[in-house]
């Protein structure tokens, strides 16, 4: 008798978007019943296989198979059809409806007699799943009025009611407290015991040796290697992550730190975090890094403005804050790249002009008229000085790259004099070449005497960049750590982001 | 030495192929931006051709564009609101409210000298119409609540108030030189009859709004907040202050054009301009401006109120019945958009 086949072969996978080779050549085995973990940097390639094996983007070349037959994936239902269920970060649920309207949601038992919904049994069959699946839930609530943490059940729970075979769970603990996550992680035992293949997506290199059997790294759209998890060594899995030495990620920055620019003291807004004080000198880059939902957002935002402080100060030299609107914080010199560039950075369908242009409208005006003449010599000047690649200042800012709508956003503060700027993720999603020009541009502001404070989960960009790190813990500020000589650690920094250590 | 040769060949094929697509792409370009024009040209030849020529007759367009010059200069304003992203219903009933309340303050100040009475009436229409755009933008910014509701009651309220201004009877008492606004020629004595006085009222108005929406600060906020409301936000623009004064220059403009009205009817009459806030948001649509936001254009607008001035014209010309007119209207906005989505699409690629 020959070895079972494995529950999911992957082989030679390709896709290309235009301008990168987002997945090349990924071969990938994943045994029944196993818990497989797929870690890689942003950018690594995750997604993608992630998206091929959902069907949600159709692979270029390679060949699927699963339990040993082929699989054709070409949309949602071929994968739900070939037993492949996932869990997205972001739900996918109908928020007004109740737990069973939502886990058998378009597949909803009919009355015989009238074709309506029957709720009764819809009830008991979302019961009687729950309850195989070892989850509580109250079926009739709304899902609005759950817990994040439940949230997810209900997501598992709708994956499974397909039998599923094979469940992703992509970066499943973004949103999960630590005591969440444990239930989680039985769940996920748990299925593990039913015969479930269960592909674990996530950068936190924690979680994977505590739960999964195997582990699997991707790097630049590359498999780089795949072991058991026992005999793995956490520094081997980061450098094949990183696949090269931190030291050269990074350009160096000789600048010399100057007076307090920006100095937060004791504030807090409700719900999101409190009491959080540090100070930010002109010509130094300021980190704040912790997990998902930990705060650092709210921080900037809250500085910013946008979000009611409930308590404290923000100064920025003399103007005394906190402030209660963006546009008064930007006029005590203050400005924030956000997080989301498409929610909240850009205007999509308008020209890059009227983009860079957005923040200094006044510069390219005259009493309040808008000298159009004016204002494109000066995209002009801000494309060619930041390397912007665009056909012209008209160019639809939709129709740019990540790396180049991150640079539209920097050129709208480029040319106003700012003391303190926040760069929310700034190279989220951005690719190498990029994050290298991005972050050139981060150390020339800091040499122009700029307070840079910069939010990322991206702990080697943060070790790699930041002169100072605080870190948070569920909206407050654990640590603050001197990274002048570069040498903290990612565990220095995991241990106060995770709450086990507080340093004050 | 040949290899050279052909490769110098080669990126010179290449780079003038490149520029050839270049080309070609400027002119889809400018027939996307300039695609309501070429349906008002068609629109124009087309009834020019059945009407044999009546349409075409200096008498029937300087009607034609008197007719337009009323609901145009209030869908300059709604332009505005439309590209914020919000809707103004209660343009029609603010023209009826502002028109009597008008009325009323010029009937009191008839032994002014002219002139003074008529800037009063226009006075107070404008300042009328300015209090109803900042309360219901007011009240649409402080509590989000979405401005189709806001207008719909406000609609009904500004409705309301113009009978209740005039106790229900129509105001007849105003000064004579009124009619001018209404019905008269700009230097008739000169130019004869060309330039009737709305319609010169109305392109000061398209100058102004022009400018204001693509030239001005405020302009490319509005644009902005339409957009991208938290982008404008982040900006630095003060997104509330934007769109609180869209709907105060809608209301100050329906102002302006209830005077217009009463001038037109000699009377401040409280059922004038049912139905108004519908054609304007067709002129508005059809010229082009995105009822999601952030897109649009005042000189869009202006060839969108044509279009449907056209139309309805012709259709009188041409004879059809009342009854016909609307379905064709109807027929023909909904083209109208059609056609903007496919050159939009076109556009984009």
């Amino acid at each position: 008798m020959s070895a079972a086949p494995p529950r999911l072969r992957c082989d030679r996978v390709r896709k290309a978007f235009p301008g990168v080779l987002a997945l090349d050549d990924v071969s990938l085995e994943v045994a029944p019943a196993a818990i497989h973990a797929i870690v890689g940097e942003n950018g690594a390639g995750k997604s993608t296989l992630v998206k091929i094996l959902s069907g949600a983007v159709v692979a270029d070349a390679g060949a699927i198979e699963i339990d040993g037959r082929p699989a054709n994936i070409t949309d949602a239902r071929s994968a739900q059809h070939h037993g492949i269920a996932i869990v997205y970060q972001d739900f996918t649920l109908a928020p007004d409806l109740c737990v069973s309207e939502n886990i058998f949601l378009g597949r909803w038992p009919r009355t015989r007699r009238t074709g309506w919904v029957d709720f009764t049994s819809l009830h008991r069959e979302a019961s009687n799943l729950l309850a195989a699946l070892g989850i509580e839930l109250p079926v009739r609530r709304s899902v609005s009025a759950l817990a994040v943490a439940q949230q997810q059940m209900v997501e598992i729970a709708k994956a499974l009611s397909l039998d599923a075979r094979i469940l992703i769970l992509d970066e499943p603990s973004a949103v999960l407290t630590p005591h969440e996550l444990q239930a989680l992680f039985t769940l996920v035992r748990d299925l593990k015991q039913r015969g479930v293949s269960v592909i674990y997506i996530s950068h936190r290199l924690d979680e994977i040796f505590d739960i999964a059997d195997t582990v699997t790294v991707l790097r630049d759209g590359r498999h780089i290697s795949t072991r058991p998890i026992q005999g793995v060594s956490r520094s081997r899995l980061i450098t094949d992550m990183v696949g090269r030495e931190l030291k050269d990620e990074f350009p160096s920055r000789l600048c010399p730190i100057g007076d307090v620019v920006l100095q937060i003291e004791n504030l807090s807004a409700k719900r999101r975090f409190a009491n959080v004080s540090f100070e930010v000198r002109a010509g130094e880059v300021f980190a704040l890094t912790g997990l998902v939902g930990s705060g650092r957002t709210s921080i900037a935002k809250t500085a910013f403005g946008a979000v009611r402080a409930t308590g404290g100060t923000v100064a920025v030299c003399d103007r005394i804050g906190p402030f209660a609107k963006p546009y008064q914080a930007i006029a005590a010199g203050m400005a924030m790249l956000p997080e989301d560039r498409k929610q909240e950075g850009l205007l999509l369908e308008r020209t890059l002009r009227e983009n860079v242009t957005l923040a200094h409208r006044k510069a390219a005006a005259v009493a309040g008229f808008l000298h159009i003449g004016r204002e494109r010599s000066l995209a002009r000047n801000l494309m060619a000085d930041l390397k912007i690649k665009a056909v012209s200042t008209e160019s639809l800012v939709a129709t740019l790259s990540g790396g180049n709508q991150q640079k539209v956003l920097l050129a709208r503060w480029m040319s106003l004099p700012h003391r303190a700027i926040f760069f929310d993720e700034p190279t989220r999603g951005v690719d190498v070449g990029a994050k290298y020009e991005i972050h050139t541009l981060i150390n020339r502001l800091a040499g122009q005497g700029v307070a840079v404070v910069m939010i990322s989960s991206e702990l080697p960009e943060v070790i790699g960049m930041a002169d100072r790190i605080g870190v948070m813990h569920q909206g407050r500020l654990t640590g603050i750590l001197d990274n002048r000589r570069r040498q903290v650690t990612q565990e220095q920094i995991m241990r106060l982001a995770s709450g086990e250590e507080a340093r004050p | 030495m040949s290899k050279t040769h052909q490769q110098t060949a080669r990126a010179a094929s290449a780079s003038s192929d490149r520029r050839a697509a270049a080309r070609a792409l400027a002119v889809v370009h400018w027939i996307v931006r300039l695609r309501m024009l070429v349906v008002l040209t068609l629109l124009v030849v087309a009834v020019t051709i059945l009407t044999d020529g009546d349409f075409a007759g200096p008498k029937n367009l300087i009607n034609v564009a008197r007719q337009i010059s009323f609901e145009a200069l209030i869908a300059f304003g709604m332009t505005l609101v439309i590209v914020t992203g919000g809707i103004d219903l209660s343009v029609g009933s603010l023209v009826a409210l502002t028109g009597v309340v008008a009325a009323v303050v010029m009937q009191a100040t008839l032994d002014w000298a002219a002139p003074a009475c008529i800037l009063a009436g226009l006075l107070t229409g404008c300042g009328v119409g300015a209090l109803s755009g900042t309360i219901s933008g007011s009240v649409i910014t402080r509590f989000s609540i979405p401005p189709f509701i806001v207008t719909l009651a406000a609609m009904l309220i500004a409705r309301g108030f113009a009978f209740i201004a005039c106790s229900g009877q129509t105001v007849y008492e105003l000064p004579p030189g009124l009619i001018v606004l209404g019905r008269g020629f700009v230097l008739e004595g000169v130019l004869g009859k060309v330039l009737p006085v709305p319609v010169l009222i109305m392109l000061l108005g398209f100058v102004c709004f022009q400018i204001l929406l693509s030239r001005t600060i405020f302009g490319r906020g509005v644009i902005a907040v339409g957009s991208n409301e938290e982008a404008a936000r982040l900006a630095g623009i003060r997104v509330a202050r934007t769109r609180l004064i869209v709907y105060v220059l809608t209301g100050a403009l329906c102002g302006i054009v209830g005077v217009m009205q009463d001038a037109k009817l000699m009377a401040g009459d409280p059922k004038v301009g049912e139905m108004w806030e519908l054609n304007v948001i067709a002129a508005v649509v059809v010229g082009g401006t995105s009822l999601f936001g952030g897109r649009g254009t005042i000189w869009g607008t202006l060839i969108g109120a044509l279009i449907i001035g056209v139309l309805n014209n012709s259709l009188n010309l041409l004879h059809v019945e009342h009854f016909w007119q609307k379905v064709v209207l109807g027929l023909v906005i909904l083209l109208a958009a059609l056609l903007d989505a496919a050159l939009r699409r076109l556009g984009r690629q």
